[in-house]
């Protein structure tokens, strides 16, 4: 980890290029008086925040806070009953097309990893660039080749999902996200399900892709890397945003005696 | 007290000790580790004692091998006991495999069973390429072309009124069509009843619950003998292909169960990891979903196919005759009534459907085994 505190310092440099780049949208997400039920439980009350490009935004909150049903909000896997949310310029409402547009721009990663137990790694990579971006098979595998080798495990191409660690499949479940060369990347809890040894591995992977900078929205306990990468904090409890703030700040001075409680309660 | 430890060297791994493993200890541990087991390999050997040697005397060591009539299948005439008379099979071969198929046109039937073999053995071996190509010759292609062959009327080819069809060939038209045709209703169908929009879910539901509520039997004489009477004279279908409507819709409707149980089994992100990447609901069924749900009811497809196979003997009560249909109106003929020509043809139709539901069931077994990719451990 100690190696890691001299990039987090060039990070906030290099974050800030692509988005000097860009003049189209600044604002990559943008939600607005978002609320959800789930029957009759109000999961996401109120919720309304606005991630500019090149951010990465680490999410932490108690179970059944609400964090992965808002960041499931930004794909809309999940879908809600009040409020706005608009990704990448495009809101998304019933309308398919935005829909399919949007998902096409907005990567994910789940903390099941998802991979498809019944293709190889690399046609896991393959599938949604030849069969959502039409590219053609070589080019697919090209490109699934270079995400592979960039989240290090090149040599797996050819094996199937489950004859891989966990760390492997995750970081596996990065790459075939990253394929689709999405603008933003999801993370929801990417290292609840893995082997404390195999926690660093993928964190190291997610690093790496904030320092390329990926606008990135990660719900994760993990403090050590939200201190490093995390451009902004937000605290989540019963389905409201609780404190958002830079991590130091965050993590030094919380303001909210929510914020102070649960910091307390995940860091002993 | 010590309480610290440190290995100092590792222990190779070893073989494990002949007693557990090799056939001395698969004889003990297996076939009489407990006195239930004991019990159940003795009754097994009974078994086999009791069923094995009749079996093999009636169907071979007296089975009469050559003749021309009943006389060459009696005890009178050959002083001995008589098994099998497989002389009659021999002479009752033609109709079995064909029916009343005019025996000028019979090549016409042996040339479908060739393009279908010659197209559905490539197709069965993973090893070999251009899989997609052939199987649209196989499920596109050669129904196509079977239909046009059987029938005739086109091409100089003589007209074969179904009603002369028989035997095997009836009995492959029949399951063929309602194999091939039950697999897509049957998905199609799951797709409906697992579908979020409340209509197609509905009308899915009532259409499987009506075939699966009524018997094939109701069905096949509803098709035959009610349906003309609702339909306008004018309209005459062909009798068998009724039939086969019947067939692919009744197994179309088991079938979707069999699909919806398979779908039920694929974990709910894989839905979600297919989203997320952008594919939309036909291509994350094809690709991702439906791939998987198959894989996992594959016995229970393979179980529905093997029924298929069997209950197409049930199109006899609408007077179509498939092979066992044949069978028995050969039983009927004074020239070859024995008494063992009744056992004769029901072995021989019983070794024919074992047979054909035996591979059937062993490439089902060899598929999923290719298939498994360690999916569920």
């Amino acid at each position: 980890m100690v190696d890691n505190q001299q990039p987090a310092v060039d990070l906030a440099v290099r974050a800030g290029a692509p988005a000097m780049r860009t003049t189209v949208n600044e604002v990559a997400v943008e939600i607005t008086g978002l609320n959800k039920w789930f029957g009759a439980f109000h999961v996401l009350r109120d919720v309304s925040f606005k991630v500019m490009r090149g951010e990465r935004i680490v999410i932490c909150g108690p179970s059944g806070s609400g964090k992965s049903t808002l960041l499931r909000c930004i794909n809309r896997i999940e879908d809600w009953q009040q409020g706005r949310v608009i990704v990448d310029g495009v809101e998304l409402t019933e309308d398919l097309k935005a829909i399919d547009e949007v998902r096409r721009e907005v990567g994910m990663v789940f903390q099941q990893f998802n991979l498809f137990p019944h293709l190889t790694v690399l046609q896991n990579c393959t599938l949604a660039p030849i069969r959502v971006r039409h590219l053609p098979r070589r080019q697919a595998e090209e490109l699934a080749r270079h995400y592979l080798a960039r989240v290090r495990i090149p040599e797996q191409a050819d094996k199937y999902p489950m004859q891989l660690s966990g760390g492997q499949q995750q970081r596996v479940a990065i790459a075939r996200a990253l394929c689709m060369q999405p603008k933003i990347m999801l993370f929801d809890e990417p290292t609840s399900a893995l082997d404390p040894e195999m926690v660093k591995e993928v964190l190291d992977t997610m690093v790496g892709l904030a320092m390329d900078g990926m606008t990135m929205l990660v719900v994760s306990h993990e403090m050590g890397f939200a201190r490093q990468v995390a451009s902004r904090m937000v605290l989540m409890d019963a389905g409201q945003i609780v404190e958002v703030n830079e991590p130091k700040a965050f993590f030094e001075h919380p303001q909210h005696e929510r914020t102070k409680l649960f910091l307390s309660q995940i860091l002993h | 007290m010590e309480t610290a430890y440190v290995r100092r060297e590792l222990i190779a791994p070893l073989p494990p000790p002949l007693a557990v493993s090799g056939m001395l200890g698969f004889l003990r541990q297996r076939l009489f580790g407990s006195v239930l087991n004991a019990c159940l390999t003795l009754i097994g050997l009974l078994l086999l004692i009791v069923l094995v040697p009749p079996s093999v005397r009636f169907l071979i060591v007296d089975a009469v091998w050559s003749g021309t009539s009943r006389t060459d299948c009696l005890v009178e005439t050959l002083g001995r006991p008589v098994g099998a008379c497989w002389p009659f099979i021999a002479a009752k071969f033609r109709q079995f495999m064909y029916g009343f198929y005019p025996e000028s046109e019979q090549w016409r039937v042996n040339l479908t069973y060739a393009l279908g073999v010659v197209l559905l053995v490539p197709l069965l071996i993973p090893r070999l390429p251009y899989k997609a190509a052939n199987a649209l010759a196989f499920f596109g292609v050669f129904p196509v072309v079977a239909f046009f062959l059987l029938v005739g009327n086109v091409l100089g080819l003589p007209h074969v009124e179904t009603r002369l069809w028989g035997g095997m060939l009836v009995t492959l038209v029949i399951s063929f069509t309602g194999i091939v045709g039950s697999l897509p209703l049957g998905i199609l169908l799951a797709l409906g009843r697992s579908s979020r929009l409340p209509v197609v879910r509905m009308l899915s539901v009532i259409f499987i619950e009506f075939w699966r509520g009524v018997p094939l039997i109701t069905v096949l004489f509803f098709a035959t003998y009610m349906l003309p009477l609702f339909l306008p004279a004018s309209w005459r279908i062909d009798p068998l292909a009724r039939v086969l409507v019947g067939v692919v819709l009744f197994a179309g409707a088991y079938m979707a169960e069999v699909v919806r149980g398979g779908l039920q089994a694929v974990p709910r992100g894989q839905y979600e990891g297919a989203i997320a990447l952008g594919l939309g609901y036909w291509r994350m069924m094809g690709f991702v979903v439906m791939p998987q749900a198959l894989k996992y009811v594959i016995p229970g497809i393979v179980n529905s196919f093997i029924a298929l196979f069997k209950d197409t003997t049930l199109v006899l009560i609408v007077s179509i005759f498939d092979l066992l249909g044949q069978l028995r109106a050969a039983f009927a003929d004074p020239n070859w009534a024995t008494p063992v020509t009744l056992f004769t043809g029901f072995a021989f139709g019983g070794i024919v459907y074992f047979l054909i539901s035996f591979a059937m069931s062993r490439y089902a077994l060899y598929t999923e085994r290719r298939l498994d990719t360690g999916a569920r451990r």
